[in-house]
């Protein structure tokens, strides 16, 4: 049975798109393989103390950035969101 | 339950039509999902009152802040929050009069808890009687590496009006019926939180916000030079530019002290395509006292450069095509210094409300202009020989909280 050279050429291509796909997907395991935790569970006491927080009290906080954000030119990237004006 | 449910179900409805690599990546994520876990904010109401009080600048008003669990899963938010603002600023002296007004923004938020994501989106409308303000923001945070490190990807979206106030014959303030603009508002934003050691932990916060439309304050003026004709100089129009794109990057680490302390250093790089470019280096210090006490200081320290089309005191008028003399775009330099405190206690007769504070906070802010001048003295100075301006504020608040 004569395989012609197009067939041919096709089987090449899936044989190829099978190993990139394999080498992707042992790519993406060894990506997704979470690294052993260097802080325990039971070492992270600390971080459940309030003044470990970084930030303790968001009412407090976001009044503070308010009144940055309407007196300089700066601005993003304090991690909340506010609205409008009032700087005159 | 139902969510474990629901990923098998799809596993089984999808897997038999597709191809092996499809399937084991499916097979992949149907186990890795139900592993998903995470923490959703505590049950707390708050209700603050601040004062500003700085360069003939009075601004007070209530913010009240209540967030409350539904199920195990979501997380309800609402805020109030009210800005009583009386001004005679310099710049309200120079090119408008004296005003009182009231700014009132209220928001809701909601945050779902699948696994280790969490879900969050909200809106938050602000109105006073020349600005209105919409915003609403979608975010998807997730918790990785054994809950080391947490990543968030957010998105908000902002839709300004913008109105003129003007003093009608019979001295009443009405909106200019030919002044009406809008503004646009976009904002990308990437965080990552990352447990370093078992006493420090670093965070980092990128944000990307774009603006077009309407982007100046409409009562505001720049001035160029005219001599022989009054002070010195005249007064017109400022120009902007429509859009504004704006990149700022902040780094924090935060370390627990051997004997109960906490420690926190920060710093933000802000570059914009107005040309501003913006450090900003903050310290924190928290310290318990006794059994029921908090003590916080903090010292912040911001630098910005002009904007490109900033000017002071512009040679002749038409100058240049963008021309802007709002003191948020000179170049100048700021320093804070805040202390506050906190006192806990347990409601008495009341077991459920264990853990509440009264708080009170101070800060001191003063703003040294390196490029705006008091023009309200060119009289006796000349125009551009005036002494530059500083602004010193203080700003207090106080607030109760409530875990419930």
């Amino acid at each position: 049975m004569r395989v012609s050279p197009g067939l041919s050429s096709v089987s090449l291509t899936v044989k190829l798109m099978r190993a990139v796909a394999g080498a992707l997907l042992l790519a993406a395991i060894c990506g997704c393989a979470a690294p052993t935790p260097w802080v325990k569970p039971y070492e992270r006491e600390h971080f459940a103390d309030p003044i470990m927080s970084f930030n303790r009290d968001p009412v407090s906080s976001t009044y503070l950035q308010h009144v940055f954000e309407t007196r300089e030119g700066a601005r993003g990237a304090t991690g909340s969101v506010g609205g409008g004006c009032g700087c005159n | 339950m139902q969510l474990t449910r629901e990923a098998r179900g799809a596993h089984t409805r999808c897997a038999a039509g597709l191809s092996p690599f499809t399937r084991t990546l499916v097979t992949l994520c149907a186990i890795a999902a139900p592993a998903l876990g995470g923490v959703l904010p505590e049950d707390r109401a708050d209700v603050l009152w601040h004062v500003y009080k700085g360069g003939d600048i009075t601004i007070q008003g209530p913010s009240v802040l209540v967030r409350k669990k539904v199920g195990d899963n979501l997380s309800l938010s609402a805020n109030y929050y009210e800005d009583m603002i009386s001004s005679a600023s310099i710049d309200v002296k120079l090119s408008a009069s004296p005003y009182h007004e009231t700014r009132r923004q209220e928001s809701v938020g909601a945050d779902y808890l699948h696994g280790k994501s969490t879900y969050s989106v909200g809106f938050i409308t602000s109105k006073e009687p020349d600005y209105k303000a919409n915003t609403s923001y979608f975010a998807v945070s997730q918790d990785m590496f054994g809950d080391l490190t947490t990543v968030t990807l957010g998105y908000r979206r902002g839709w300004d009006q913008v109105f003129r106030d003007i003093k009608t014959p019979q001295g009443v303030l009405e909106n200019d019926p030919t002044f009406h603009r809008r503004a646009d508002h976009r904002g990308y934003s990437l965080s990552l939180s990352q447990i370093l050691t078992r006493n420090a932990i670093l965070g980092f916060n990128y944000e990307l916000l774009t603006d077009q439309g309407y982007l100046a304050n409409p009562y505001r003026q720049i001035r160029y030079l005219s001599p022989g004709l009054g002070p010195g100089f005249t007064l017109a129009d400022q120009v902007y530019p429509n859009t504004r794109t704006s990149y700022a990057a902040t780094a924090q680490l935060k370390y627990y002290l051997p004997y109960r302390a906490a420690l926190t250093g920060q710093y933000r790089f802000f570059h914009d395509t107005w040309g501003i470019l913006a450090h900003t280096v903050e310290l924190d210090y928290t310290h318990p006292v006794l059994r029921h006490w908090i003590l916080d200081g903090s010292l912040r320290y911001y630098r910005q450069g002009a904007a490109d089309f900033y000017s002071d005191l512009f040679p002749r008028a038409n100058y240049q095509n963008f021309m802007a003399r709002d003191r948020e775009l000179a170049a100048f330099r700021s320093y804070t210094v805040g202390a506050g405190a906190a006192w806990q206690f347990a409601m008495p007769g009341v077991p459920s409300l264990g853990k509440n504070s009264i708080n009170v906070r101070v800060d001191h802010l003063l703003v040294d202009y390196s490029d705006f001048r008091n023009a309200l003295l060119a009289g006796t100075y000349g125009a551009g020989n005036e002494p530059l301006y500083k602004l010193n504020a203080n700003i207090f608040q106080v607030f109760v909280s409530i875990w419930f």
